[in-house]
């Protein structure tokens, strides 16, 4: 039988977002199906920040903390680490410790925070919250004023909040990252109430809630899935903008990136079982559409550069 | 491809005759295209009609097995292309390759880390479903002495035979022949001797050319010859190539009804760096690889591949959820405390399983939430104080308890008040909000009890 390869070419296509100011970094832009680089265009690799946080992270184990603990203290420092020694593309500081249930710091301590960080490293910076609705209105528009110029991702706007939160992007020229709760409908709804406050909707990108291996990564991979297609395959423009997945966080809080060997023998080497907890979740997450990428450990940021070198080289060979 | 209703509908009679038992033709045909209904169940078709229907009806993805007895491997009859359509029905068969060249010792250490790769996730029970085993070394007596090691000690795990040497391949399948299993080594240069073994041995047989179209006018010539059951490998190893020649294979066979490529994909994952075989494997079960192939069995990622899998193939309409019942942990007593919670599988193994680690007896009341987390279950309305009342009062424990104490989430902390209400006689304590604080929740509650009691 002749074979014919059946490749599809789509109607719609994804935004591309530039970030940054003395660095800069672009991601997203593709016509076709993540890493579908053999019947579309896919300009630009997705990108892979690491994460800094703005307290000691106490609630980080060890597998993935010790490799910060020079560090940890300082979000400064932490960052220039990040940028230096680990040579990141990109930083996103998550100003935890405005949490009301952890220190409750100020806005105005976040601010200051940020501007520290912004002064030690000239790569891209993302800006977040707490996740506390309230709170996080408050933070992220000091922060967004203490980041004029630099051209920043900030979030998370949500349905409760994104108000405030869209207008500091809005008037301190910022991209905002749009968060909700898997689900497709939510998602596109809270992309329509942004956009109608005037907020150009190639400036924004869409968390559509990351979760961990064995842990609702089957419900993230099938909304972000659904997602693209209405972007690509039915060309919805409230659709199109690129998606990011904040993949540390809920990883490295599962036991499996914690258990210690001796407690459970039969789940093999802690260092590998984490760092394998990052890598499938990140790279999982990348093949059902994501362009940015927070994590954590080192090593897994090191093998996600490799699957997306090799995933970006489709041709027959 | 499918046919539609209406198009299946103007294949057949049209007399409604009834004898299909169903009232009209057209009724019928819908039921076929729902294949709710054999083609066979109207006796008064034309042999066209039949023949049309039946390859109609034929899965676009053949169904192909190897191995025997109760851990065989079934591939194939896959309808979609993306999870959210249709639930993916056969899992990833996840291998591990032993080659005929490695020293005795690690062989036998594979083997043994095949043999006891089994672990337990969220009531399954999963593990390293097969062993392929290839032959390298040149020596045809060698790998006969390595398949009948083993044979000798995983004699119950299928095997998959990886061999392009005819010769080799029969004297193979004479000792390993009646387990059926895989024999993965049809290439342009050897089709029609490795056809006429496969044949003569009834295995499916696994086809290798480099790039799709090359697949494709093998499986052709090797189906000509009567080999019906065939799984391909296009020469893809990186993780581009496996996603570029799989999702092409896909939907070939799916949405073009391209029988050529409509077969079982087997990946071979195998790196020099572990992290990077993770990923590439990765790659295969999320795009439709029906075998990934692995160099080695790691504890660390056979956990990871395992609870990926589960993942990727369970149901996105219907969530994975264990039975309501009232399930014991330790030998509680009539004075044990009451552990509610819902019925969602990953929620009741976490909760249960914290439980069991701090070796407290406890009764755990699992309520029927259509499978839905703590939370999820309360803003459904599903887990609401009535609810679980009655669930309580109806599950027969009260009759069995001296001193009733109902724990409940953490998270439904504001639950509590009504519950009080609804359960007169009872104690509702608020437990922690995540699991794995249980453990030292409910050992400090039985000091508390012992110190008090006088
Ligand atoms: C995945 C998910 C879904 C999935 C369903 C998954 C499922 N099978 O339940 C889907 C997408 C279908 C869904 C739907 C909805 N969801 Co939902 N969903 C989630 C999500 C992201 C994770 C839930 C999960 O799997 N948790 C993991 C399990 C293991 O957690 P768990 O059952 O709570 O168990 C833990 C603890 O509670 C504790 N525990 C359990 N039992 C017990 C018992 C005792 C005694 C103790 C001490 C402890 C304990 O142990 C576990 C581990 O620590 C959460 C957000 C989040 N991150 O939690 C939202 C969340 C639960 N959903 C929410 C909502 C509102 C909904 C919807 C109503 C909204 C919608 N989009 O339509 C619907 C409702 C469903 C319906 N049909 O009407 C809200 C609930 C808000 C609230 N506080 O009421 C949440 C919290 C998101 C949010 N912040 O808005 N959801
Ligand atoms: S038996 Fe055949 S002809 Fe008769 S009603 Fe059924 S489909 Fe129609």
């Amino acid at each position: 039988m002749v074979f014919t390869e059946p490749k599809e070419a789509f109607p719609g296509s994804i935004y591309d977002i530039t970030f940054g100011a003395e660095r800069t970094v672009t991601f997203g832009g593709e016509n076709s199906l993540a890493f579908h680089g053999f019947e579309g265009a896919a300009p630009h690799h997705p990108v892979i920040a690491f994460e800094v946080q703005d307290s000691l992270p106490d609630d980080w184990p060890p597998a993935v903390h010790d490799v910060y603990a020079g560090v940890s203290g300082d979000p400064a420092a932490w960052a220039q680490f990040c940028q230096n020694e680990l040579k990141a593309q990109a930083i996103a500081l998550r100003l935890l410790s405005t949490h009301p249930d952890r220190a409750d710091r100020s806005a105005a301590d976040a601010a200051r925070t940020v501007a520290d960080v912004l002064a030690a490293v000239s790569v891209p910076l993302i800006i977040l919250g707490s996740n506390h609705v309230e709170k996080d209105a408050e933070v992220l528009v000091a922060a967004a004023e203490a980041a004029k110029g630099r051209k920043c991702i900030i979030g998370k706007a949500q349905e409760k909040n994104y108000r405030t939160i869209t207008a500091a992007a809005m008037a301190n020229d910022h991209l905002l990252i749009a968060l909700s709760e898997l689900d497709i409908n939510l998602c596109k709804q809270l992309n329509i109430l942004i956009t109608q406050m005037g907020y150009a909707r190639e400036r924004i990108i869409i968390d559509p809630m990351c979760s961990a291996l064995g842990y609702g990564l089957d419900y993230t991979w099938s909304v972000m899935e659904r997602i693209r297609l209405a972007a690509l395959a039915q060309n919805d423009a409230v659709m199109q903008q690129p998606m990011l997945a904040d993949v540390g966080m809920y990883v490295w809080k599962t036991k499996e990136a914690q258990a210690p060997e001796a407690e459970l023998p039969r789940w093999g080497s802690l260092k590998q079982r984490g760092i394998a907890w990052e890598v499938i979740t990140a790279g999982s997450m990348l093949l059902a559409g994501a362009e940015l990428l927070i994590m954590r450990h080192p090593e897994a940021v090191a093998s996600i550069e490799q699957f997306i070198g090799e995933l970006s080289v489709t041709e027959a060979g | 491809m499918a046919l539609s209703g209406v198009q299946i509908f103007k294949l057949l009679p049209k007399t409604n005759c009834k004898k299909c038992g169903h009232p009209t033709c057209l009724a019928f045909a819908m039921k076929l295209a729902q294949r709710q209904a054999s083609v066979d169940a109207c006796p008064d078709m034309s042999d066209e009609s039949r023949r049309m229907l039946g390859a109609a009806a034929e899965p676009p993805i053949k169904t192909v097995t190897f191995g025997a007895g109760p851990h065989v491997c079934t591939m194939g009859e896959e309808t979609v292309l993306y999870r959210h359509e249709k639930k993916f029905v056969r899992p990833t068969v996840i291998a591990v390759r032993i080659a005929d060249n490695q020293p005795d010792t690690d062989i036998h250490t594979a083997l043994a880390d095949v043999l006891d790769s089994e672990i337990d996730r969220i009531g399954q029970k999963l593990r390293i479903d097969a062993i392929l085993l290839d032959y390298v070394s040149g020596n045809p007596a060698r790998y006969q002495q390595v398949l009948e090691t083993v044979i000798a000690h995983a004699p119950d795990v299928p095997k998959i035979l990886s061999v392009q040497d005819a010769d080799v391949a029969e004297t193979a399948l004479r000792s390993a022949g009646a387990k059926k299993p895989l024999l993965h080594g049809v290439t342009i240069g050897n089709f029609e001797a490795m056809a006429q073994v496969a044949l003569k041995h009834s295995v499916p047989a696994g086809v290798i050319a480099q790039g799709l179209d090359a697949v494709a006018q093998l499986t052709g010539k090797v189906k000509e010859l009567g080999v019906s059951e065939l799984v391909i490998d296009s020469g893809a190893r990186t993780a581009g190539a496996v996603l570029r020649d799989n999702t092409l294979a896909r939907r070939a066979a799916i949405k073009k009804n391209f029988k050529a490529l409509g077969y079982p994909v087997i990946t071979f994952a195998g790196r020099d760096d572990a992290m990077l075989e993770t990923l590439v494997a990765m790659t295969g079960i999320a795009k439709y690889s029906s075998i990934v192939v692995l160099s080695s069995a790691e504890q660390w990622r056979d956990l990871a591949l395992f609870t990926y899998r589960q993942n990727i193939y369970t149901d996105p309409q219907v969530p994975m959820q264990v039975e309501q019942k009232i399930y014991t942990v330790g030998e509680p007593t009539p004075e044990s405390p009451v552990i509610v919670t819902t019925n969602f599988s990953l929620t009741y193994f976490i909760v249960a399983g914290e439980i069991e680690n701090c070796r407290v007896p406890a009764w755990l009341a699992v309520m029927d939430c259509e499978g839905m987390s703590v939370l999820t279950a309360w803003a459904a309305g599903k887990f609401t104080p009535a609810k679980i009342a009655q669930f309580i009062q109806e599950s027969g424990l009260p009759e069995q308890l001296t001193k009733k104490e109902l724990i409940i989430p953490g998270y439904l902390a504001i639950l509590s008040g009504a519950l009080e209400e609804k359960l007169p006689g009872w104690t509702i304590t608020v437990g922690p909000r995540e699991a794995n604080a249980l453990p030292a929740f409910l050992k400090n509650r039985t000091q508390q009890e012992m110190q008090s009691k006088p």
